[in-house]
């Protein structure tokens, strides 16, 4: 058993508070970092993706699990970010500027398509990011002159103070980094003042606006912060890519963030985490499994959107909090080990909840 | 001028008029309540104090500045706080996190300093704590401070809704039916905290009560009102034995 025994406000503010802690993440850390020496190449850069798609997932995540905004417009930040990366790069820019400018290009479209945020939500809200998704994709396609159309252009590789980062290994570690700075600097944001405005705005908005939270700044807020984050991984991912095309950011790749978001659990970063690792090596999977299944099945058209479907569906029923939840149970389960109570997150009543005005 | 006067305010939604030219004042330090049947337009005073609603005429003050016109989310820093008739916490965040929320108003670093955990935010934080923790020991929550408020029952939750108004720092506090839904015991508590909110604390309450053993117990002066019109202002006694009020709302 562990009980939390603090002895100074500061003590809750401690990111690894237990030994136990210390170890697992710190065996976390050193298997990330020995891994690429360790595994084959293919998978060297599948990790590399995983990273990537993790940071998408995060940004969403903020948006979506903590401002309870829904976007389905998540690729079109990404074609965003990765489209001006790509063509500051071209411009002879530095990395860092060029990856900071197209974080911060994508982060002003996030503004402006934050800013119907603050009437619409809801569905509403989920139809006007995919009208803007498919607007961005096909903009993207038509601007032959700049974007290369749909028949798309080079990346030039990622080179960070003179040094070569287009390895399998540069690359690696260059996400990795840029994954854990994100991954702080957003833990740090949803549990400070921000993330706890966010949550606000997300669970009871005429509570939120008597404690002086500034509601539909804190959305605009929420889509800036998420757009920006995005930008960086849609950065990332052209190198990743190495040839952007309009089709690589399509509406599905928006699906996926969501999925990942959802099976992740709402509300939790580390959900964020867990969910863009199952749904980022799903493809990965399935193509493993492929050859194992009867041919009937396996030649089947649109085995990958199926499963995608068949397991969104199956947490939805049976594990609402998503992957996170599933861990929360897990983590439980150990630390008070033999005693668990199986009703513990057993959801409890919910009453009734004023919607007579925001 | 009183400490916080409503000043023949009207509210219309068409052609329902909800308050009627309605004035009232309430003394610094003091427990005011406001009674009435279902649709008196009790919870629309609150509405457009709190800037729920734009009034349709009329002026509110507080403190000796006018708060007819100030922006909704501005409220709280003239040292308004409210509770809801229906609880409004937010129900995904443990109990801590929805206190430390109604410390929103106060000074806190900027975004940058937040995502890098720089030491003033360290302190903001510990700070909010702090503050928070004796609101947590006033009101008893210790042992809820760390459960969802989702997993709470519904009396605490009343006292967490209340906690959090506290955690402001009003001048001002508006309750909307603190005691419906708890039960005698808690309702007894209720009414020796909201003595303490004054004398301690000294914060002015008005609250909207149906329960007219807890007004008569922690209210000082009761307004009754009736189709969005005051019916009556007085002490206890003399508001519950005016032939109206007996007539429109207590019965006999």
């Amino acid at each position: 058993m562990r009980f939390a025994y603090d002895t100074s406000y500061s003590d809750a503010q401690q990111l690894l508070r237990y030994r136990s802690q210390w170890i697992c993440y710190g065996a976390l850390a050193i298997a990330l970092i020995v891994a690429p020496w360790l595994l084959p190449a293919y998978y060297v850069g599948e990790l590399s993706y995983l990273f990537i798609v993790s940071i998408a997932s995060l940004a969403l995540m903020v948006l979506t699990g903590f401002t309870g905004q829904v976007s389905l417009g998540h690729a079109a930040f990404m074609a965003i970010g990765a489209y001006t990366h790509t063509l500051l790069l071209d411009q002879g820019i530095g990395f860092i500027p060029s990856i900071l400018g197209a974080a911060t290009l994508t982060g002003f479209v996030g503004f402006i398509i934050g800013l119907p945020a603050i009437r619409v939500s809801g569905l509403y809200l989920a139809m006007v990011t995919l009208a803007y998704a498919m607007l961005t994709e096909q903009i993207i396609g038509r601007w032959k002159d700049v974007t290369g159309g749909f028949t798309g252009i080079p990346v030039s590789p990622p080179s960070l103070f003179g040094y070569d980062l287009s390895s399998l290994k540069g690359f690696y570690f260059l996400c990795l980094v840029i994954l854990v700075a994100v991954l702080l600097g957003l833990i740090n944001l949803m549990r400070g003042r921000t993330g706890r405005a966010f949550i606000g705005v997300r669970d009871s908005e005429a509570a939120a606006a008597t404690l002086g939270i500034w509601v539909g700044g804190y959305k605009v807020l929420a889509f800036v912060i998420s757009a920006f984050v995005t930008g960086i991984a849609g950065a990332l991912l052209a190198h990743h890519l190495q040839f952007l095309t309009p089709d690589g950011f399509s509406v599905m790749l928006s699906m996926e963030l969501v999925l990942m978001v959802v099976i992740g659990g709402l509300g939790s970063l580390r959900g964020a985490i867990f969910g863009a690792i199952l749904i980022g090596m799903l493809p990965t999977l399935i193509s493993k499994i492929k050859p194992l299944l009867p041919t009937s099945i396996s030649s089947q058209f649109g085995l990958e959107t199926f499963v995608f479907g068949l397991i969104l569906a199956l947490f939805v029923m049976f594990e609402p909090n998503g992957l996170n939840g599933r861990w929360l149970k897990l983590k439980i389960l150990f630390e008070n080990f033999p005693l668990y109570r199986r009703n513990t997150f057993r959801r409890g009543k919910t009453y009734m909840h004023s919607e007579r005005y925001r | 001028m009183s400490y916080f006067s409503v000043d023949s305010v009207s509210l219309s939604f068409g052609g329902v008029r909800a308050i009627r030219d309605l004035s009232f004042d309430v003394a610094q330090g003091e427990v005011f309540a406001i009674i009435g049947p279902n649709g008196a337009g009790k919870t629309s005073v609150f509405n457009v104090i709190t800037r729920v609603f734009n009034a349709s005429s009329g002026r509110i003050s507080f403190d000796g500045k006018d708060i007819t016109h100030v922006p909704r989310h501005r409220i709280v820093d003239y040292g308004i706080a409210r509770t809801f008739q229906n609880i409004e916490l937010f129900e995904g965040a443990a109990v801590i996190d929805n206190l430390l929320l109604g410390r929103h108003r106060f000074p806190y670093g900027n975004l940058i300093s937040e995502i890098c955990w720089l030491p003033n935010i360290r302190r903001a934080e510990a700070e909010s704590r702090a503050r928070v923790e004796d609101i947590i020991d006033f009101l008893e929550l210790a042992p809820y401070r760390n459960s969802l408020v989702s997993a709470l029952p519904y009396g605490v939750r009343k006292v967490v809704e209340l906690a959090r108004a506290l955690a402001t720092q009003p001048k001002l506090l508006l309750l909307d039916e603190p005691a419906s839904g708890l039960n005698p015991e808690e309702a007894r508590d209720l009414a020796f905290w909201i003595d303490d909110i004054r004398s301690d604390l000294g914060v002015t309450v008005i609250m909207i009560e149906h329960d007219m053993s807890l007004v008569s117990q922690a209210a000082d002066r009761v307004m009754c009102m009736n189709a969005g019109q005051v019916l009556a202002i007085g002490a206890v006694d003399e508001v519950q034995s005016n032939p109206t009020v007996i007539s429109a709302y207590l019965g006999t």
